[in-house]
């Protein structure tokens, strides 16, 4: 029973079910938006990923885990998917996948990184390249929620050209009273941009985030790499660990 | 259930040459990926302990010296993440659990592994015994990173590896079976790779 209080929205079972694409949308080069029609889709907590299935004509089959990026939308379930060179799943999901094409999904996943509309808390919000995923369904959430809670986010990428919702994030970050949003750059940096590219540091944690008396919730997300190393100056700053959420993506190298 | 098939969909299949069976969903990596739902834990040596704690109260302590002073196995096994990636033949250096609960006067069905910083997972005793499980401080030779579980971590290899806790700190027997962390949010309670028991109600 105290199992149900804390499984965050998982329905007892997660079944395989069908899922078809029905619009796509490309974020950056290399990276694509996919939106899903999932029938009797059981709704999600922004933060949850699904775990998709791909299944070859001999039975083969591999699985990958999205997260997703937009809040509970009746059968909708969108995934923005980069592309890893001689991946075995993101290519064919960026490069063959059609609309009309139906995959495998199940879920929602993950009761963890997870954020409620009903928490007042302040939130920082701290993404690396694909990791600004599923924080971008937490600034979605917040906003169809009319939740006042303080956000700021923090959004590590290698340059300009490879930020994903980029005019989104740019309107949202005028309109949504409440949200900050501050970029760092690791390769190259916009036009007139006061700082050459670095590795997200102490200064931008400091500068865009939240002291630790305010006890805000934070979620980190991306590559191994810049999550440990996230992690780790959040802790150093006096962040509580226990309000340090941490989802890591796969290998390191930003 | 036989899955939708994707058209134009291949997939890689093991390195050339060799045909490797993986656990249903899995696939191979030869990184070593990292799923820690929180920042990573730094516990110091000389404050390390570990305890166990029979369904009678009863208490059984070592601290860091006495853990080294224990004989060691070297287990080769493979892993499983329920992240879906396995990595095989790894090579690790600790005690078998087998050696520490020796001493250990007990009936208990199940046991709850308790880790510095809080986190928690639950097994059937058994999957403990046996030569089946380890506290690990080596990794391929080398003190074991925090970022893997540092000083020592927990090794149950025929589970997924959510069960593996790391910064391993103590276990409670009971003879009753107390979900832990990813347990409660919604994983499987047994977690075996072969029988893909990722989720509740696999
Ligand atoms: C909880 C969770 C949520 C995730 N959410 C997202 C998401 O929203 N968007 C997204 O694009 N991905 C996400 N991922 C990563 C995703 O599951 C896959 O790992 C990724 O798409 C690569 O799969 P692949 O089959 O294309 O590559 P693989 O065939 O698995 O790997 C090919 C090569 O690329 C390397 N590699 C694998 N993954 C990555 C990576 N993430 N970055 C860099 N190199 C890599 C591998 O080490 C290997 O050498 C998530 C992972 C987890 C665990």
């Amino acid at each position: 029973m105290a199992r149900a209080a804390v499984s965050g929205g998982l329905s007892p079972r997660l079944v395989w079910r069908a899922a078809r694409l029905v619009e796509f949308r490309d974020e950056t080069p290399s990276a694509r938006t996919l939106v899903f029609d999932v029938p009797d889709w059981p709704g999600h907590l922004p933060g949850q990923h699904v775990d998709v299935r791909l299944t070859a004509e001999d039975g083969y089959s591999t699985e990958r885990s999205y997260s997703i990026a937009t809040p509970a939308d009746g059968t909708r379930v969108a995934l923005t998917v980069q592309l890893v060179e001689d991946g075995e799943v993101s290519p064919y999901l960026i490069e063959t996948l059609s609309v009309g094409d139906v995959i495998e999904l199940r879920g929602p996943v993950g009761g963890w990184f997870v954020w409620r509309s009903a928490d007042p808390a302040p939130v920082l919000l701290i993404g690396g390249g694909s990791g600004i995923v599923p924080l971008m369904a937490m600034i979605r959430a917040r906003r169809a929620a009319g939740s006042k809670a303080l956000f700021r986010l923090i959004y590590s990428s290698r340059t300009p050209e490879d930020r994903y919702y980029a005019d989104e994030l740019r309107t949202r970050a005028r309109d949504d009273f409440g949200l900050d949003v501050s970029y760092v750059y690791t390769r190259k940096t916009p036009e007139g941009w006061p700082l050459p590219p670095r590795r997200l540091g102490v200064a931008d944690v400091n500068n865009g985030g939240w002291p630790p008396d305010f006890q805000p919730a934070c979620f980190v997300c991306g590559p191994t790499g810049f999550v440990e190393a996230v992690a780790d100056i959040l802790i150093a700053l006096g962040h509580d660990a226990r309000r340090v959420k941490t989802e890591r993506f796969g290998p390191s190298g930003t | 259930m036989g899955g939708i098939v994707s058209p134009g969909f291949r997939g890689r299949r093991g390195p050339e040459g060799g045909e490797v069976t993986l656990p249903p969903g899995q696939y191979l990596t030869e990184d070593f990926p990292v799923l820690t739902a929180g920042p990573t834990l730094r516990v110091p040596t000389d404050t390390w302990e570990f305890v166990i704690v029979t369904e009678a109260g009863e208490k059984h302590r070592w601290d860091w010296k006495q853990l080294m002073a224990l004989p060691s196995e070297r287990p080769t096994v493979d892993l499983h993440c329920v992240t879906k990636w396995s990595k095989l033949h790894t090579d690790w250096q600790g005690v078998s659990l087998d050696v520490l609960f020796e001493g250990v006067d007990t009936a208990a069905d199940y046991a709850l592994v308790h880790s510095y910083g809080g986190y928690t997972t639950n097994l059937p005793f058994e999957d403990l015994r046996n030569g089946q499980a380890w506290i690990v401080y080596r990794f391929d030779g080398e003190d074991l990173t925090p970022e893997h579980g540092g000083p020592a971590r927990l090794l149950v290899p025929h589970l997924y590896l959510w069960k593996s806790a790391k910064w391993v700190r103590g276990i409670t027997l009971s003879d009753e079976d107390t979900p832990g962390f990813w347990e409660s949010a919604g994983y499987h309670d047994y977690g075996d790779p072969w029988r893909e028991q990722r989720y509740q109600g696999d």
